[in-house]
């Protein structure tokens, strides 16, 4: 192999022990992420795509297998894998602009610096006017673009994103989303992406991972490519939906082996 | 991303300062019912005969100007109430404070490290049921009778409230805070003043609200181990002197002082918990 991919996620399997009950979160997961592409991970809960999700952050060690981020292993978090939650995760003692520079200010940038690049992804996210107000004076939409805006003030080279606009209003959605897919082809992003809206999935990515629950694993990868902007109301895209909708529903869960 | 139309929840709603004015007289004043409905029914009860051994609200008022500035009865107890509230405050401040002192950084120590949570944490639960005024005699024995023994009852009765409230805040920081701290690159040590000290702030807050108005509560019978000088010594020396008007006045100035140093903390509290949606305002 001549390029090294961004991420490569090779034989990753999971068993938490719950009660007593070993259960396999994820089992023997492979996928490899280039540069710049746009990845949804969808399935039904239990399918392990959270789980996945938060071992490619390094927020938890896999069982066997590994993670590589550009083909060094991944052993704990780092600025460079941004993650955005499903509830923001922000600090709610520090404004929009602290929050935006809580990671540059944490590896010692110099001031002058954070305060450039905090003013530069404020406006990016378009919160310019509400710089100054602590998380629990915004809506949720604004929460999240916060919260998109501080993984890419702090150079994050890939976003990953758990469900983030799962708690968010129809409208507030789609206009996220189009924000999202325009910082995305501007930046050059990776994007790791959790949903369990077919829709968001074929709107968004250039691929986009089934998963089946028990064991939680992959079952296929589709690419999409239809032209972007894309039209959630036109044949095409319909056509798409029908594949991805049959494919997730065709599968029961077969018996744990 | 240009423009973002969403409006957030505003801080602070624009209220003409009439209205507010309106609206703050009216919480006062509805503050203010039942105790004046409490003062008459007492000047009725004693003017109705009720009772010959309580003095009336005239009595007790007329006392304790005398108390604060002397001129009426000048007796040992006149123009005294500056030095004795004084006296009391220092006991209440200065228990409070080492109290303080003591138990925020145990209390974040027991909160972080189970080696300390274990050492500790059993014991001081075990003790935690006894009553301050339960020590007063062995107190009276290890710091003998004065002000010492006040102090420590006072410290005792603060320590507590504070303590639980600092590690109950410590130990209930979101697991998510730390995830968010750590995939920004604040790491290890860095998140303990990044992410726990100040996560865990309300709790503390709340804990210091407590333990300042049980220092209060505490003071009286801290005072019973034989200080000159001080409300609650003032309290039990009126009784046994029969000077009830003068045990009523202890009180009342143990009130409005207990009140006055919770609203300070309050005020305090609210300053610096601002971006907390439980504080501000």
């Amino acid at each position: 192999m001549v390029e090294i991919p961004i991420l490569e996620v090779k034989n990753v399997s999971k068993r938490f022990v719950l009660q007593g009950q070993s259960i396999d979160a994820l089992r023997d997961a492979n996928l490899t992420v280039r540069k710049g592409e746009f990845i949804c991970l969808i399935g039904a809960s239990g399918c392990g795509k959270s789980t996945l999700l938060r071992i490619v952050a390094g927020f938890e060690q896999p069982t066997s297998g590994e993670a590589l981020m550009w083909g060094k292993p991944v052993l704990g978090p780092a600025p460079d894998r941004g993650m955005v939650f499903q509830d923001y995760g922000l600090f709610p003692w520090l404004t929009v602009r602290q929050n935006i520079g809580f990671g540059p200010a944490s590896r010692g940038r110099p001031k002058a610096e954070v305060r450039e690049t905090v003013d530069r992804f404020v406006e990016m996210v378009g919160l310019t006017r509400f710089a100054d107000v602590w998380p629990h004076q915004l809506s949720g939409g604004m929460k999240q673009r916060v919260a998109i805006a501080r993984v890419l003030a702090n150079d994050a080279e890939m976003v990953l994103m758990d469900e983030p606009f799962g708690a968010l209003d129809a409208m507030t959605r789609e206009r996220l989303q189009d924000e999202l897919l325009e910082i995305w082809q501007r930046t050059g992003l990776t994007v790791l992406f959790v949903t369990h809206s077919i829709e968001e999935a074929i709107f968004l990515s250039n691929r986009v991972v089934v998963m089946e629950p028990g064991p939680g694993r992959i079952a296929s990868t589709h690419e999409v490519e239809l032209p972007r902007p894309r039209d959630v109301a036109s044949p095409e895209f319909n056509a798409v939906r029908r594949v991805l909708s049959a494919r997730l529903h065709s599968h029961h869960a077969p018996k744990a082996a | 991303m240009s423009q973002a139309v969403a409006e957030p929840v505003p801080a602070a709603r624009r209220v003409p300062p009439f209205r507010r004015l309106l609206d703050s007289a009216g919480t006062v004043g509805l503050a203010l019912i039942v105790p004046l409905l409490l003062l008459l029914f007492w000047h009725l009860a004693v003017a109705g005969g009720m009772t010959q051994l309580i003095p009336s609200p005239y009595d007790v008022a007329e006392y304790m100007v005398d108390f604060a500035w002397g001129g009426i009865w000048d007796d040992a107890f006149s123009g005294t109430l500056l030095i004795h509230l004084v006296a009391s405050a220092t006991r209440v401040y200065g228990g409070f404070a080492l109290a303080a002192l003591c138990a925020v950084p145990l209390g974040i120590l027991i909160g972080r490290v189970p080696l300390i949570r274990d050492l500790l944490d059993p014991f001081l639960q075990l003790m935690r049921p006894i009553p301050v005024t339960a020590w007063l005699p062995l107190s009276m024995i290890l710091f003998g009778l004065g002000p010492r023994s006040a102090f420590f009852l006072v410290f005792l009765g603060a320590f507590y409230p504070i303590l639980l409230n600092t590690i109950f805040g410590v130990r209930s920081v979101e697991t998510r805070l730390f995830e968010a701290a750590s995939m920004l690159g604040c790491r290890g040590n860095a998140q303990f003043f990044k992410v726990v000290l100040p996560a865990s702030l309300p709790s503390i807050f709340t804990g210091l609200r407590l333990g300042l108005g049980l220092a209060w509560f505490v003071i009286v019978v801290g005072e019973m181990t034989g200080v000159p000088q001080g409300l609650g010594a003032v309290i039990m020396d009126a009784r046994t002197l029969s000077r009830t008007e003068l045990v009523i006045c202890g009180m009342i100035v143990i009130g409005i002082a207990g009140f006055i140093s919770d609203r300070i903390v309050l005020a305090l509290m609210n300053r610096l918990l601002r971006w907390s949606p439980q504080h501000h305002g």
